[in-house]
This record gives structure tokens, C-alpha cells and sequence, in this order.
């Protein structure tokens, strides 16, 4: 098992060469079932995953360029969605979810949300000029107050997405068992378990394919949004110590990635704005990720199935809002595939909130690219922290202010 | 042979107060079911209506209704799905009551039955990419 096939030079050689043998997570599954795991070893090069979802925590550092005076921006806004300014002079950091400034938000329930953070990504992807409109509070060097103009992706010295939690691995299902229709981030949610909402790509979700991260680590190159990205960080809320199953999938959300790309080099195929009624709005994002099987364990995790993932049924009504931990039972992903499963003797139609075409198209095109040697594998410079690195999630524990207060004081 | 037809109905203000909808039922034995009622502040009604009867006694009894001044148009422009705005996920596919929006289990790609559809909307408040459209 532990057996080095190959080594990421080796593959890179035979990229180079054009010969290298790639597969996807899809085919490595029904390659491995028709052939054996020792025999495809031996054959493949690569494994490509890929997935396509919605993805928050996500967002761009835009470098704009220096105005004549010069100014250091400390608010700014971008198609009326506020931008961060709390850097030098005029770098913006935009966040996905920011709702544009003038958004009446869920004062009429559901809000509609209908532009933010993302959408001015996707807007700046597609090429589109947007609007800068900026304040500066004016200093001996930065002597300049006011700012509007217009910018375009061509014209910014730096624009790159920097998302600090994408492709989480596993994912809950959720469902609500209150007689009220929810509108969350998993989607609409009909009463009384009238439907069920999932996320992951499942068997062609990156980190699924690498359940203990000994190969996705800082360093990896990606697909990211149609161009070329990186894994930058473990992402935030990575939980390695979740439980497994004896596949070594976890059983709820674990792993995550931090990931950084350039824009100019991305397609409005891959980053889309989205709004989520009554929720906000957010980034709909691509991302593949080439897994060499430097051995049989490597190849033995690409084909981790549909039917080997399991997913915890949590109730947003109750249990997600309030944090109780509690979960209503389990589900794999090749039943909710179907678009149904069985909880509590009740029927339930599930679907997902992440494109499974789209998630297949992107490890098809991660596939070809690595065939026409245009994408070479990169070893990690450093791996992920695993399940017994000790790192977990952990919830805020609250302190009274007064404590706080005092301890200062002190 | 009887056969089942969706229309939505516009309800001038002079209509809006006539009991018309039941002579379908009265004048021309045809069965129906509200989908769906409104009634703007300016008095104009709006009504999703299904029909079932024979297709003859349906337009009989639709030309009825136009004659006492009511818009008829046919159901199925009235809700769209725009593809260029889909990125097929399928949030719409887990509400829909009808089974009007699928998915397809082999390409995953979902698709829109006009003819299946009630217009309930449920689809466009799912929608992330504001890819399904109302047009009533």
C-alpha cells in the first residue's frame, strides 16, 4: 500500500511530454470497480476533482491604482457595495456577502439581495466597468478626500480572489421541522421536512478525495473560477478531528481551503453572483483540484463513492440557528442523488444548492489540461493539519463585558 | 374526451365584482381549480385557473368569459426559465410541487416543463441566479 509509484516529477515530466494519464474522480471510481485498485495504480497519473458551489467565505483584494493627488481610501464602495479600506492607500479587500449599501435587507421578509460583494466580482470577471466611489480623511502625503470614478479588471494593478474557506469537505443536509418556510443559505426550506437542501460535489469534491490531507496542501495548484489559483492556508473552521468513517470520510463538515487566484485569468463561467432570498447574497465558485496517486492509498481515496459519504440531517429550524448539536440521522449522497431520501418514515425531496454538471465539467477541464501539459502538479510546500494535530473547531465562549473590562483596568 | 388547460385570467375593474368563473362550471359543465387569486388596489383581479373538460365546451366557455371583457392568456408564457441565467443546480427541483423543474440523473442538468407548471413562484424565491422569471 505504501509503495511510491511515482513522484510529482515524474508526473510532471510526462505532462510535459503530453503523456501523462488522467482521469477523473468519476472515471477513477468506475475505473478502480472494473480493473482493481493495484492495476489502475500502476496506470494513472492523475485523479481530477472538481466542485462548483456557493461559497461565502469568499472575496477579492483589488489594488486600484494611486489618483493624482494621492489618497489613502479608508471607505470606498463598488457599485454601492461597501469595500474595505483598511489597508494602504488603496488597496480594497470586497467580501462576497457585502450587501450593497442602499439593500433593504430583510426589512421585508424575505430580502431579495439582489446585488453585492460577489456580484461585483463576477462583474469585474466579466469585464464590466464598475463604479468607485471613495473617501479619504486626508493627510501630508495623501492629501486627496474624494474620489468617483470608474475601474475595470484590465486596468487594476492586482485583483485577486483570496477566499478564506472554500471546498469544505462533507457538508450538512438541511431540512426544517418547523410549520414555517425557512429561507437560509442551504436554500428554501418547506415546513414540516417538506424538502431537504445539500452542498457538496460528494465523489468529485476535492478534499473528499483526500480525506486526511497527504496531498492537498499549501502550495497546490488549482482550478480556481476558470483560471489558475492556489491553495493558500488551511481555511477558516477547518476541523480535521471530526469522526470518520472506516473509509476515513468524515462524517459532518471537516477539512476546508483557503484558496488565492488571479482574476484576470478567470471566466464568468466559474463565478457567479447569486442571491439567497431572505439570506443574502453570495459567490457561486469553480474549483478543481489534481490529485498524482503517488501510491494505492492515494488512488484508494479518489475512489471513495457516493455511497461511502455520508452526511448528517441537521433541522434549521432548531438545531443549526441554535447550536444544539443536534442531528437528526444520516444520509448518503447516492440516495440524496436521487432526489430523495427517507427520514423518519416521512419521504423527503432533496437538492442540491452545488452544480454536480458543473462540478464534472470543471474535473473534465482540469483533465484536459494537464493532458495538453498547460498545468503541471505542485507538491505542497507544507500539508494541511490533520486529524491528530489537535486543531479544532470551537465555538466563541462568551465573557460578560464587565470581566472584560476589568482585565483591562488590570 | 375531456382534457386540462391552465389559463390566467385579468379581471377588469367593471368584472371584478361578478360572480363569472362559477358559469364555466353552470353554462358549460366544465370542473375547475383556483391556482392561484389576486385583486390589485385598483380592483383588477388576477386568477390562475385550471380547466378540465372538452376541449370544445373550454373554448366555448373561455370565449364566454372573454366576451364579458376578462384577459385570458394561456398559462404556460406566463413563468420562464432563462437558461443563460442557470447554472443547473437544482435548488428550484427539491420545491417545486408539480415536478414542472427536474433533474436530469444522468447529466444533472435541470429542466423546466411548462406545461407541469402552476405558478406558484416557490421556484423564484429558490432560485440563487434569478434564472426562473415571472411574467404575470
Amino acid at each position: 500500500m505504501g509503495e511510491t509509484l511515482r513522484t510529482y516529477e515524474e508526473i510532471n515530466e510526462k505532462v510535459k511530454r503530453g503523456k501523462a494519464v488522467v482521469v477523473t474522480a468519476e472515471e477513477a471510481i468506475g475505473l478502480v470497480r472494473q480493473k482493481g485498485l493495484e492495476r489502475v495504480a500502476r496506470e494513472v497519473d492523475v485523479v481530477t476533482s472538481g466542485t462548483f458551489g456557493i461559497m461565502c467565505s469568499s472575496g477579492a483584494f483589488l489594488n486600484v491604482g494611486h489618483t493624482k493627488p494621492r489618497m489613502k481610501i479608508s471607505e470606498a464602495f463598488l457599485n454601492g457595495v461597501a469595500a474595505y479600506g483598511g489597508l494602504a492607500a488603496v488597496d480594497l479587500y470586497i467580501g462576497a456577502t457585502q450587501p450593497a449599501k442602499d439593500d433593504p435587507l430583510n426589512k421585508v421578509h424575505p430580502g431579495e439581495f439582489k446585488y453585492g460583494g460577489a456580484h461585483v466580482i463576477a462583474d469585474l470577471v466579466a469585464g464590466k466597468d464598475v463604479h468607485l466611489e471613495a473617501f479619504g480623511y486626508g493627510t501630508d502625503c495623501y492629501p486627496r478626500r474624494t474620489l468617483s470614478t470608474w475601474i475595470a479588471l484590465k486596468d487594476l494593478n492586482q485583483a485577486y480572489l483570496y477566499n478564506p474557506r472554500n471546498a469544505y469537505q462533507n457538508y450538512n443536509v438541511a431540512v426544517n421541522c418547523s410549520d414555517r418556510t425557512l429561507f437560509t443559505y442551504m436554500g428554501v426550506l418547506l415546513p414540516n421536512l417538506g424538502n431537504a437542501g445539500f452542498s457538496s460535489a460528494g465523489q468529485l469534491s476535492p478534499l473528499l478525495k483526500d480525506p486526511y490531507y497527504r496531498i492537498i496542501g499549501i502550495g497546490t495548484r488549482i482550478f480556481l473560477g476558470g483560471g489558475t489559483g492556489y491553495v493558500s492556508w488551511q481555511g477558516t473552521q477547518h476541523n480535521p478531528g471530526v469522526k470518520r468513517n472506516e473509509k476515513g470520510v468524515p462524517l459532518s463538515g471537516a477539512g476546508t481551503l483557503a484558496v488565492a487566484g488571479d482574476m484576470k485569468g478567470m471566466h464568468s463561467d466559474w463565478l457567479w453572483g447569486v442571491s439567497l432570498r431572505g439570506y443574502g447574497c453570495s459567490l457561486a465558485l469553480g474549483i478543481g483540484v489534481p490529485i498524482p496517486v503517488l501510491d494505492e492509498e492515494t488512488l484508494n481515496h479518489c475512489a471513495i463513492a457516493d455511497e461511502d459519504i455520508l452526511a448528517p440531517v441537521i433541522d434549521y429550524s432548531d438545531a443549526y440557528p441554535n447550536g444544539t448539536g443536534e442531528m437528526l440521522g444520516y444520509v448518503s449522497y447516492a440516495q440524496l442523488r436521487t432526489g430523495r431520501f427517507t427520514l423518519a418514515g416521512k419521504e423527503i425531496a432533496a437538492s442540491p444548492l452545488s452544480s454536480y454538471s458543473k462540478a464534472r465539467e470543471i474535473a473534465n477541464i482540469l483533465k484536459s489540461w494537464i493532458q495538453a501539459g498547460s498545468f503541471q502538479l505542485s507538491r505542497p510546500v507544507a500539508l494541511l493539519p490533520g486529524p491528530e494535530s489537535g486543531v479544532i473547531f470551537r465555538n466563541l465562549t462568551e465573557r460578560p463585558a464587565n470581566h472584560h473590562q476589568t482585565a483591562i483596568r488590570r | 374526451m375531456t382534457s386540462s388547460r391552465k389559463v390566467v385570467l385579468r379581471f377588469p375593474p367593471q368584472a371584478a365584482n361578478q360572480p363569472l368563473v362559477c358559469e364555466l362550471s353552470l353554462k358549460f359543465g366544465l370542473v375547475f381549480n383556483i391556482l392561484r387569486a389576486s385583486i390589485s388596489p385598483h380592483r383588477e383581479g388576477l386568477m390562475l385557473l385550471e380547466i378540465v373538460g372538452e376541449p370544445d365546451r373550454q373554448e366555448e366557455g373561455l370565449r364566454y368569459l372573454a366576451d364579458k371583457g376578462l384577459g385570458i392568456e394561456a398559462l404556460s408564457q406566463d413563468i420562464r426559465k432563462i437558461e443563460e441565467r442557470c447554472f443547473h443546480c437544482g435548488a428550484c427541483v427539491g420545491v417545486c410541487p408539480t415536478g414542472a423543474l427536474t433533474c436530469d440523473r444522468e447529466s444533472y442538468l435541470v429542466s423546466f416543463e411548462e406545461k407541469q407548471c402552476i405558478a406558484c413562484e416557490i421556484c423564484i424565491l429558490s432560485c440563487p441566479t434569478h434564472a426562473m422569471e415571472a411574467l404575470i
